[in-house]
């Protein structure tokens, strides 16, 4: 799958201000071998593996000053005093900041996607510091500024806080009954029907009607939240690590009520995100603030527990899933439905049922997504927010199902492959799931399984087998780019897109080094800046899709502006040749108008699209698990995935990235919740040692593969990789453990004392 | 964390000096534990006396034949300790499941055996314990208890043990030495840690100014034959839901001799003494391992869904309320250890 390739001294990325491109000249006018494919080292390895990667909490300022919070400790509630002498007293501390005296900030935007993009990175609508409000148990109520991070994190603890505890409920078992229908929204489906599915679910010969629940998960990002702040006048510079800079930097403008032009922010690396860097969170505008208050650069970095304190987490779920077939398997009825909190404060709702749309052809659907508030903070996207956990719901069922019918588990699935979207009969643009399940079921040696459960022992071992789809939908979001090539062969690429450890600088300097004719390390990126063209954000699996639409676009621009090569020359030779120092091609505006024509332009040609095609990922899990007949620990000791992700760019970073979407689900599956206390809404174990992530001791060797397919309507053939590989995992191993112990687990995680 | 005054110490006498006069003084070890309670904000040591240049770093055997380990012998290091992995792989076996390698690393036995408990709400400055804060109730009794304790609770503190190391030191009949300015004594191992009753914030039977300075294993031929056996949610880097250190000898299909300790199911290291004496001279048959199991758990509380709470079926499964439905699992989970324990070591030795 990999073919070994170095790519010499790649330009270190991500160091901004500067010269772009330090590569020197000499490079061959030869045509370069197709870098696109390739298993090519990531571009920032070297600056990575020496510390030369500057994260957000590491960017050097004089005289810089540390920030630390409070947080709430009651559910809600309403502050009648606060004490800050002693934390004041301390030597070292600068400034207490509280609602008493924090100056004023605009309220964030109401998310709405329809009047702003930007608006959805507002997390909660909580008017941090200027409020004497707690909605949540952590809120933060203080800021302290102190000349070193050990005496901030003092103080912070010696602030006393008083409060007037308010009627309050953070207890999903208590509130579940208040759930409503959530409503369908321009990037949601929250519901849907095709016939009369209740009816067929009745008239069925064969059937099951199941109940499942998944806790709240935290994603648990290498890098814990960190900002370093810095005002020059009215103007604001904010090193963070985020998700999406542009989003970041239209919400910091309009909470300091500044112009987005005078707000620069820099994220060129973030250690990782998961979806939990890419709403706004208290801590990065309360570091903003406390820069303001003291006249002098501010960093906070949060703490492990300040983390699950101040940022928000995916939601619990309870789905039904019911499923009627006939005999021969074919389905007649599927419905899923789910109930999943948010905060009264906020929340991503997510898209629980979304697989009941596209997965199996059953002739009738219903599916149906119901919502409630609880007065904790806002919940928010997690890898494969939806998909995730309606996958487990969903690929489980269909295993219970095959299991009803005496049916092969694969050849359930098979016999129910529709030909185009279930829901509304929409083409597929490319769905190729039969081949995975057959490329990964022969792989892992499938048909040696025998179907019985509890029919393969060995030793203290009780050993299953277990499979399941994997889904998610593909997404192109808008992208400015700047493409320039010099005379000597030298391209420079500026967007500013995000490097959160998937390898997308050096996937995009793979791209262009083939739109251009150019060596591969001829390629320059600069990125994670919004200082240069406005990027998209790192999520929905789309970046990679996007960025490189438009940086297609800008290579074909500029090669037209060039002119028409001779035989056997190169456009950077027709550059020389016709004495010019280089050329330079843009796609976006960055004008306020500009950017709102591009954006509505956008929209439309991607509505036209999304209705005329079902795009999307997909592949097969095959696992293995074992389970300790005495203890019933159970623990994965293989995993065979096949996926059909359209063309794979980098195989060497998307290998990386579908396996850690598979070892996140194995977390998943066993081990992880957040056990929030329902009496209180805290947080109980906002800890790595008590919030089980696996080891590596339980992650068995993943083999990954892909059929390598480009999808036609995805710029170069291209779907995301990013999410893909969690669906399913966890429905996979449920199957497994099945197969291992006779035993259905519907509960998440599949702890031991679910199987004794 | 807060500020605190730091004192290194050359040798025991200065160290038993420094913590005497300094009240509130805690002896620093490797840090593993204290260090993250200070950060934490529930240990609060106005002075900490530094031990880790003191040499108590040997492990020596004994004129009769047992074992000598100092106190600030590293866990890494003693799991590696060729007599201790020949005479008692017990020990080997139970560091070795503990923590991860950087912590053995950092980790001294002393330290270990002072270990404090993970229960969340002791570790949550925001929620009520009478551990950290004697008379301030408990939040865990109707809260997350997954983690604690099924024997030797009291109605004031259910929170469970953690060590590995001490499951293993319960079976071998350890003895610790401790000194002070007052001198030296010797407390046996069973006697060190003292069960919640009224006292939870109580945990030893030292006092503040005492130094463990060494552990002493007697000599045990049975302890060749031993093992531990560590039941977790994951692979490694988490703390025992139950564990089992034992001891076995048959003879003639016999239970000759046995020790047999428990962890993660006790107020402080558990030793079985009521199972090993139904088992002394008992058939070494799985029927006999599962009647001292059932012995030793026969007294054992655990907490199913408080009152009140829902049906555990219902939706609180989804909010992590599914943990928060107890830990009476841990009493089946135990007893079945126990025998697979057992069985294993008539089967097949220590493992060693």
């Amino acid at each position: 799958m990999s073919s070994p390739h170095s790519p010499g001294t790649h330009a270190e990325p991500g160091t901004h201000p500067g010269p772009a491109g330090t590569r020197s000249a000499g490079v061959p006018a030869e045509p370069a071998p197709a870098a696109v494919g390739r298993a090519v080292d990531r571009v920032d390895a070297p600056a990575k593996v020496t510390g030369r990667a500057r994260y957000a909490a590491e960017f050097p300022y004089e005289d810089l000053a540390w920030a630390a919070f409070t947080y709430a400790t009651v559910t809600r509630g309403r502050i009648t005093a606060i004490d800050t002498a002693a934390a004041s007293a301390l030597p070292g501390v600068i400034a207490v900041i509280t609602h008493l005296d924090a100056p004023r900030m605009k309220p964030s935007p109401k998310p709405n996607p329809i009047r702003s993009m930007e608006s959805m990175a507002t997390a909660t609508s909580v008017d941090y510091l200027n409020t004497p409000e707690v909605h949540w148990n952590g809120q933060p109520v203080a800021v302290v500024v102190a000349e070193d991070p050990e005496t901030a994190a003092h103080a912070a603890e010696s602030v006393a806080v008083t409060y007037e505890v308010l009627p309050h409920s953070a207890d999903f078992a208590a509130e579940e009954r208040h759930a409503v229908p959530q409503r369908n929204s321009v990037i949601q489906h929250a519901s849907g029907t095709k016939g009369d599915a209740d009816a067929a679910l009745a008239a069925a010969p064969v059937s099951v009607d199941l109940r499942f629940t998944t806790p709240r998960h935290h994603h648990n990002a290498l890098e814990p939240h960190a900002t370093t702040a810095v005002w020059d006048g009215g103007r604001l510079t904010v090193h963070d690590g985020t998700q999406n800079i542009h989003w970041l930097r239209s919400q910091l403008a309009t909470k300091f009520d500044v112009p987005v032009g005078d707000v620069r922010v820099l994220a060129p690396f973030v250690g990782g995100g998961f979806g939990g860097k890419s709403m706004v969170w208290p801590g990065t505008i309360l570091t903003a603030l406390a820069a303001r208050v003291t006249g002098r650069p501010v960093r906070a970095a949060l703490t492990r527990e300040g983390v699950y304190r101040s940022v928000g987490g995916r939601q619990p779920s309870v789905q039904r899933v019911a499923i009627g077939a006939e005999r021969d398997g074919g389905l007649t009825a599927l419905i899923h439905t789910s109930t999943a909190p948010m905060g009264k404060v906020g929340g991503a709702p997510e898209q629980i049922t979304s697989v009941a749309r596209h997965m199996y052809g059953a002739e009738h659907i219903r599916h149906r997504q119901y919502t409630l508030g609880l007065d904790t903070l806002s919940t928010t996207n997690m890898r494969a927010p939806g998909e995730s956990i309606g996958s487990f719901a969903m690929e489980a069922a269909v295993d219970e199902l095959a299991y009803e019918l005496g049916l092969d588990p694969v050849e359930l699935r098979l016999r129910n492959e529709p030909s185009s979207n279930p829901i509304d009969g929409k083409p597929f643009a490319h769905r190729q799931l039969t081949e995975c399940f057959a490329n990964g079921a022969s792989l892992f040696g499938w048909p040696a399984r025998s179907f019985e459960p509890r029919s393969m022992r060995e030793g203290s071992s009780l050993v299953g087998w277990g499979t399941a789809a994997a889904y998610h939908p593909a997404w192109q979001l808008p992208a400015n780019v700047t493409v320039r090539l010099d005379a000597r062969g030298r391209a420079l690429v500026r967007c500013a897109f995000h490097e959160m450890g998937m390898g997308t600088a050096t996937a995009q300097s793979q791209i262009a080094a083939d739109a251009l004719g150019v060596p591969f390390e001829a390629v320059t990126v600069e990125y994670g800046d919004s200082g240069l063209p406005t990027g998209p954000g790192a999520g929905g699996s789309a970046q990679t899709a996007s960025v490189a639409s438009s940086l297609l676009e800008a290579c074909e621009k500029l090669k037209k502006s060039i002119g028409t090569p001779r035989e056997g020359e190169s456009y950077a030779q027709l550059l020389a040749r016709t004495g010019r120092d280089h050329a330079e091609a843009v796609v976006g505006s960055e004008t306020r108008v500009g950017k709102r024509v591009g954006q509505v332009r956008f929209t439309a040609k991607y509505l036209r699209e999304q209705r005329r095609w079902m795009k999307a990922a997909c592949g097969a899990h095959f696992c293995e698990v074992r389970v300790d007949a005495d203890t019933g620990e159970a623990r994965v000791t293989r995993w065979v995935a096949v996926f059909d992700v359209g063309r794979v760019v980098n195989a060497k970073t998307a290998a990386s990235q579908l396996r850690g979407g598979i070892v996140m689900g194995i977390g998943q599956a066993l081990t992880e919740q957040t056990l929030l206390d329902p009496r209180t809404g805290r947080i109980m174990n906002p800890s790595l040692s008590e919030y089980h992530v696996p080891v590596h001791a339980d992650v068995p060797r993943i083999d990954v593969s892909w059929l390598d397919d480009p999808d036609p309507t995805m710029p170069l053939g291209i779907v995301g990789v990013g999410e893909v590989g969690i669906t399913g995992v966890a429905g996979a191993v449920a199957n497994a453990l099945h197969h291992a112990t006779g035993r259905r687990l519907r509960d998440l995680p599949l702890t031991l004392e679910k199987l004794l | 964390m807060r500020p605190f005054a730091y004192v290194s110490a050359r040798d025991v006498e200065s160290a038993v000096e420094a913590v005497a006069e300094h009240p509130g003084a805690r002896f620093l070890g490797g840090g593993t534990n204290l260090v993250d309670l200070m950060r934490e904000g529930v240990e609060r040591p106005r002075t900490v006396v530094d031990i880790s240049r003191l040499p108590l770093t040997g492990i020596e055997e004994l004129p009769d034949g047992g074992l000598r380990i100092g106190a600030l012998v590293r866990n890494s290091r003693l799991a590696a300790d060729p007599l201790v992995r020949s005479r008692c792989p017990v020990l080997a076996q139970a560091v070795l499941n503990g923590a991860s390698g950087q912590l053995r690393n950092m980790a001294t036995v002393g330290g270990n055996l002072l270990q404090r408990t993970r229960c969340p709400y002791f570790y949550d400055t925001a929620s009520r314990c009478n551990k950290r804060e004697p008379g301030a109730g408990c939040d865990a009794m109707e809260g997350f208890s997954r983690s604690a304790a099924v024997l030797g609770t009291s109605g004031e503190c259910i929170a469970a043990h953690p060590s590995d190391m001490c499951v293993a030191l319960a079976a071998l009949d350890a003895v610790v030495e401790v000194r002070s300015v007052r001198g030296t004594r010797r407390v046996p191992f069973g006697e060190l840690h003292r069960l919640p009753g009224g006292t939870p914030h109580i945990e030893t039977a030292l006092d503040g100014d005492e130094l463990i300075t060494a552990v002493e294993l007697p000599p045990l031929p049975l302890a060749a034959r031993s093992r531990y056996r560590k039941v977790r949610d994951r692979a490694s880097y988490a703390f025992a839901l139950v564990s089992v250190a034992a001891a076995l000898e048959v003879r003639d299909g016999a239970v000759a001799d046995v020790r047999l300790a428990l962890g993660g199911v006790g107020a402080k290291p558990w030793r079985a003494h009521e199972a090993e004496a139904l088992l002394r001279g008992a058939p070494a048959v799985e029927e006999s391992f599962r009647r001292a199991a059932d012995a030793e758990f026969a007294a054992a509380e655990g907490r199913s869904a408080p009152t009140g709470m829902p049906d555990s079926r219902r939706a609180a499964d989804a909010d992590g309320q599914g943990a928060r439905a107890g830990n009476e699992f841990k009493i089946e989970l135990g007893r079945r250890t126990v025998v697979a324990v057992l069985r294993r070591l008539a089967d097949e030795g220590s493992g060693a």
